[in-house]
């Protein structure tokens, strides 16, 4: 559904993008998560038709977003990121004229403004001046407005921003709700929304693709992979260095906590627990705690991203 | 085309909905009533409505760039130029569809300045040909200073910004031209003389429909209606 082949975008001199490649499939909710600046917004003004890439191309539902810019817009609902409208219009009239700039009959204009009222919960406001309502409000009626054709891609950039968590969790079902018959593109800097909503995640940072997969996928690539943690009671070298043999554990760090210790053991990805307890219960040391803690795409996007800025100074200090 | 016409109403509506429209439609009705006062109502004179056409058209010098600022300005200030231009509509359609509707409220405002016809009918025989031709010309020379401003519009987010780089265009291309070519002789006078638009509209005032008039008003609106959309597209490339 959406087709994007080495995208480059100057500003000027500097990229803001760098030759992204990605593929969405129909149906499918995908997660554009990125600090600030890295090149998100960019990415869907150029999928949205606002702006013209450097070099690379883009496909919306077949549709180059360049040449047949007018076809492949036909087929996106677009909700930006500061939520632009007309302020002096009522939100029925607001409505009505974005589904005419969509080309719709009148009769088509009526249903749609129905449904879409509906599943945005815009009733209670449809007759009010949209200057009037509060920001929660006005970001449904954006996405009303990116709705109102039935679109087959809906790209939202950051549609959570200045929500409250109440409305942040409507807007992530809703979201949900509409994956499956919408292919979904949605841009974010705040994890767990795209882990809550995506089905696949794409990382960008520095303007270039650092990751990419299901949240799944992603936690698997974790550097460091798991670790398990266990407090046992006993000589702490010789519980380093048995620990230490057990297959499937890298590196074991060890803190001592009165009579007892605390040791972190660093897996290659393998649930070592069972083996750390019969071993504790073989040598007869008491252990009080064990578990099992897996990185959060949290710490990796805090990785990746560092690692990226990492590898840009290096670059940069070489040139 | 039905795009145009959807961009049309949105325009008027947003036009009407501005209070800025209201101050400027005031003034210019004020300001072209005490010149009605002053010049035309006046016991003893001829009766035409000359006077009032030749300084209604000096106004709009002003008044136009006031209307029209808004139109671009304020969608690319509040952004909503983002939603317009990721709708399935070409940069030639917003921009034809904005100067329609700018037009048609300028046409309005035009239309309530008849009053002044109809009082001086009260007093005298009004030679309607003549306040016909008069009116055709401000339609035109209205077009091309709508186009000027809206062309002014597409250049920067600030409305003040965009009112003072139409008006100036536009008093570079009457006043400006004029008092050059009262300066220069020969060549430069001709062609002076040629790009103050004021000087066109002076044959319709005086009630003479002239060709040359019509194709010049006619192409300096489209010449800068063209402008307008080649900006409005150049935005997408920064």
């Amino acid at each position: 559904m959406i087709d994007v082949k080495n995208l480059t975008k100057y500003y000027g001199q500097r990229p803001a993008i760098d030759n992204i490649s990605f593929h969405v499939d129909r149906g499918q909710i995908v997660g554009f998560l990125g600090p600030n600046g890295a090149g998100k917004t960019t990415t869907i003004r150029i999928l949205t038709g606002y702006m013209p890439a450097t070099a690379g191309s883009a496909r919306i539902a077949g549709y180059d977003v360049f040449s047949q810019s007018l076809q492949a817009r036909g087929q996106i609902g677009y909700l930006p990121e500061s939520v632009p409208l007309y302020t002096d219009m009522r939100v029925r009239e607001y409505l009505t004229f974005r589904a005419k700039l969509r080309g719709m009959g009148r009769s088509d204009r009526a249903s749609a403004i129905r449904r879409v009222t509906g599943m945005c919960w815009l009733e209670d406001v449809i007759d009010r001046p949209i200057g009037q309502l509060s920001k929660g409000f006005r970001q449904r009626v954006g996405l009303a407005d990116a709705l109102i054709h039935d679109p087959a891609v809906l790209i939202l950039d950051e549609p959570t921003v200045g929500l409250d968590p109440t409305q942040i969790r409507e807007m992530r079902n809703l979201i949900r709700s509409l994956g499956g018959k919408h292919t979904i593109m949605l841009s974010s800097h705040i994890l767990p929304e795209v882990e809550a909503t995506c089905d696949r995640t794409i990382i960008v940072a520095g303007g270039r693709i650092v990751a990419s997969g299901t949240v799944a996928q992603l936690r698997q690539q974790i550097i460091g992979g798991s670790r398990v943690i266990a407090e046992i009671k006993g000589p702490t070298q010789a519980m380093c260095q048995e620990i230490g043999k057990i297959s499937g554990a890298r590196k074991v760090e060890a803190n001592e906590d009165g009579e007892w210790t605390r040791l972190l053991i660093e897996t290659a990805g393998k649930d070592i627990r069972e083996d750390v307890a019969q071993l504790a219960a073989r040598r007869g040391w008491p252990l009080r705690e064990i578990r099992l803690e897996v990185g959060s795409l949290e710490e990796f996007f805090v990785q990746v991203v560092a690692r990226q800025h990492e590898e840009q100074k290096q670059k940069a200090s070489a040139a | 085309m039905s795009n145009v016409a959807t961009l049309t109403r949105r325009e008027l509506q947003a036009t009407f909905f501005s209070p800025i429209a209201y101050v400027v439609g005031t003034g210019f009705l004020l300001i072209s009533g005490y010149f009605f006062l002053t010049q035309v109502l006046v016991p003893g004179n001829e009766a035409s409505m000359r006077p009032l056409f030749d300084n209604m058209a000096k106004l709009l010098v002003f008044a136009i760039p006031l209307l029209t600022m808004r139109s671009l300005a304020e969608e690319l200030s509040t952004g909503t130029v983002e939603t317009l231009m990721t709708a399935p509509v070409t940069d030639a359609q917003v921009i034809l569809g904005k100067f329609a509707g700018l037009m048609l409220f300028y046409v309005v405002l035009l239309a309530t300045t008849l009053v002044h016809a109809v009082l001086l009918l009260a007093y005298a025989q009004i030679p309607w040909q003549a306040v016909a031709m008069g009116y055709a010309g401000l339609l035109l020379l209205g077009a091309a200073f709508v186009a000027i401003g809206l062309f002014a519009s597409t250049l920067t987010r600030y409305q003040l910004l965009a009112a003072l780089i139409g008006a100036g265009l536009l008093a570079a291309l009457t006043f400006l031209m004029d008092y050059l070519a009262s300066w220069w002789g020969g060549d430069w006078r001709t062609i002076t003389s040629a790009m103050n638009l004021l000087a066109h509209f002076d044959d319709f005032s005086k009630g003479i429909l002239d060709t040359k008039a019509i194709v010049l008003l006619a192409s300096v609106t489209t010449f800068f209606l063209f402008l307008a959309v080649k900006v409005l597209e150049s935005r997408r490339w920064r």
